[in-house]
């Protein structure tokens, strides 16, 4: 047990490293380009020398991306250009807004297509079954920003029920969360859905709900009791491993809805060369998609005592 | 004899090839949910390649601004029948002409991708030891990136062109494909018949490509088919943030991108390309879910 922790978080800390130095060589293999990403593109080549000097760009390769890491590891992610604030500044409340965004979307998906799944892989084949793989096959086709472009037009345009912008100017409001939390549900549901159903038809083809079935067990009982257990151990996974698929959505998403994000920031921060700041996100955003792919990985160990030892 | 019998069994193998594509096309006339997939698919194809027939105005040409769809444009007297956009072009010849687009690009991205997963996939499955380890990590480390992170940081910073965008998606797919490849292999290589090719003295190219490759396609094909979808949806999305293939050429989700301010107002402008779009990846994954119905079923 310990030893599988060990190597997981090593396996974490490598992938992290390796990232790291992806990104660094990336964005900051030649110093003069960032010499005038920092400056600006009317900066003249004195400047940027001055620059550089003054900033330690002029040393080796190796050297910066250690001081670089270093810089990283205790939270100095430097200066948004863009902003003219430290990165941390801007980054934390971003991630906050993010957050507020995934849980709502988790809390909305996660028991709808748990119960959806279900539904379909009790009674594989049947029209109920059939019924739902095609809906959520449907709902999966739609890429996020079209699903916002027609959630927008039915409940902003057509029906007005809704706010189309969720930018939160005068502080938060809940009614603007709905469409981009249903725009990512929309989306998202679909896979965890497909991966619920074929589970539970798989548990339901196995010996002991036969058994229980044929010694008289009420149905009800029967999938409660005996089939959901098993069936909601690889879902877990699933559930774990959307996270890093959210951390793509919200980058649409956000940007669509001009919802003061982690995603909208990278995005902006990608289109402005703002240099320290995708280099931030990309990190932060790895980490979390490291970490939850982790921390699946210890989940289901835990859940699933088969696996546990061998 | 001996001369006889290799010429003769490549002969053979194309034609039970042939027999099982004409097989599973009346196959597919079985799973309803296929066939329209493979309907909305093919007719965006036909579109798509008869699009200078098909669209009623040139797509870059400046006609009229913020026509609403059915107006007539009083010099041709031709309708915009979804409208124009508000530098004046005409949607629908933008959407068909975009189609065309995306359905050229997106099988070019999607088939390179294939290729290089295949040969990282064949390679780790049947070499194994040190190719596998070093592929293996590679993958993960790549898969571990949230998909658009990647695409934005990589394209914001190589610049948006459709060679770069077909190279983000080689560099995003591959290990996925890859993983695929390998496992279909690991489980291929104990084979009697590679086996067989193994004491004949084959070369490991020649196993890996011609005994083991061909005996994976089936789950391969249902996968391209839902890759294509998510190619399609991945050059749409990168359109609309802004980092897609460069205009002025229509561009599905560039056309969303362009309008959104608009959209209060005239909501034509971005709702027609979102149903494009949707329309033809809801196409590609019905085909595929059809697909599998029989693969399942064989």
């Amino acid at each position: 047990m310990l030893i599988f922790l060990a190597k997981r978080l090593g396996y974490l800390l490598f992938t992290m490293v390796v990232v790291s130095m992806l990104v660094f060589l990336v964005l900051e293999l030649d110093p003069s380009n960032v010499a005038q990403k920092v400056l600006g593109p009317y900066s003249n080549d004195e400047q940027r020398q001055l620059w550089m000097e003054a900033n330690g760009y002029l040393e080796p390769l190796p050297i910066r991306y250690a001081s670089w890491l270093g810089n990283f590891m205790i939270g100095d992610f430097g200066m948004s250009t863009r902003f003219k604030v430290p990165v941390v500044d801007i980054l934390l409340p971003r991630l906050g807004n993010t957050g507020l965004l995934a849980l709502g979307v988790l809390l909305v998906m996660v028991p709808l297509s748990l119960l959806l799944g279900v539904l379909a892989g009790m009674k594989e084949g049947s029209v109920q079954d059939r019924t739902i793989s095609v809906f959520s096959i449907a709902t999966t086709s739609i890429p996020e920003f079209a699903s916002g472009v027609f959630l927008v037009a039915i409940f902003v345009l057509w029906l007005k029920l809704l706010p189309g912008v969720s930018n939160m100017i005068g502080g938060f409001d809940i009614a603007q969360m709905v469409l981009p939390v249903a725009a990512l549900v929309l989306y998202g549901f679909g896979y965890i859905t497909r991966m619920t159903r074929a589970s539970m038809a798989e548990v339901m083809q196995t010996h002991y709900i036969r058994t229980a079935i044929l010694k008289g067990v009420p149905h009800r009982q029967v999938i409660l009791k005996h089939a959901l257990r098993n069936a909601l151990i690889a879902p877990f996974t699933v559930i774990m491993l959307q996270i890093n698929w959210l951390l793509s959505g919200v980058i649409v998403i956000e940007y669509l809805f001009a919802y003061k994000g982690f995603g909208s920031l990278l995005l902006e921060a990608a289109l402005n060369k703002d240099i320290f700041v995708i280099e931030a996100c990309t990190m932060v955003a790895v980490l979390v998609a490291v970490g939850t792919q982790t921390l699946a990985d210890i989940g289901y160990m835990y859940l699933n005592p088969r696996i546990r030892f061998s | 004899m001996v001369a006889s019998a290799e010429t003769e069994e490549p002969v053979a193998q194309r034609q039970s090839g042939l027999t099982r594509v004409v097989k599973a096309i009346g196959l597919l006339r079985e799973s309803p949910v296929g066939m329209i997939g493979a309907g909305i698919v093919l007719a965006w194809v036909i579109a798509a390649i008869l699009a200078p027939v098909l669209a009623p105005f040139d797509p870059n040409a400046t006609i009229m601004p913020f026509q609403r769809p059915g107006a007539v444009d009083p010099a041709s007297g031709a309708t915009f029948w979804l409208g124009t956009d508000k530098i004046g072009r005409d949607i629908l010849s933008r959407i068909i002409y975009g189609g065309r687009r995306v359905l050229i690009y997106g099988p070019i991205a999607t088939v390179a991708a294939y290729a290089v997963g295949i040969i990282m996939g064949l390679a780790a499955g049947y070499f194994r030891g040190w190719w596998d380890a070093v592929l293996s990590r590679v993958s993960d480390i790549v898969l571990s990136f949230p998909i658009f992170v990647l695409y934005v940081i990589v394209i914001s910073t190589f610049g948006a062109s459709g060679l770069n965008i077909v190279l983000a998606i080689i560099f995003a797919s591959a290990p996925g494909i890859m993983r695929i490849v390998r496992g279909l292999t690991l489980d291929l290589r104990n084979r009697d018949y590679v086996a067989a090719s193994q004491t004949r003295g084959e070369s490991a190219l020649y196993i890996m490509f011609v005994e083991i490759l061909p005996n994976a396609r089936g789950p391969l094909i249902v996968d391209a088919c839902l890759r294509l979808g998510y190619v399609t949806i991945t050059i749409g999305t990168l359109g609309f943030l802004g980092l897609g293939l460069p205009p002025p050429d229509p561009d599905w989700g560039g056309m969303v991108n362009e309008s959104r301010a608009l959209a209060p107002a005239f909501p034509h402008m971005i709702v027609y390309p979102c149903l494009a779009i949707s329309s033809l990846v809801l196409g590609l994954n019905l085909l595929a879910d059809g697909l599998r119905e029989i693969a399942i079923r064989d």
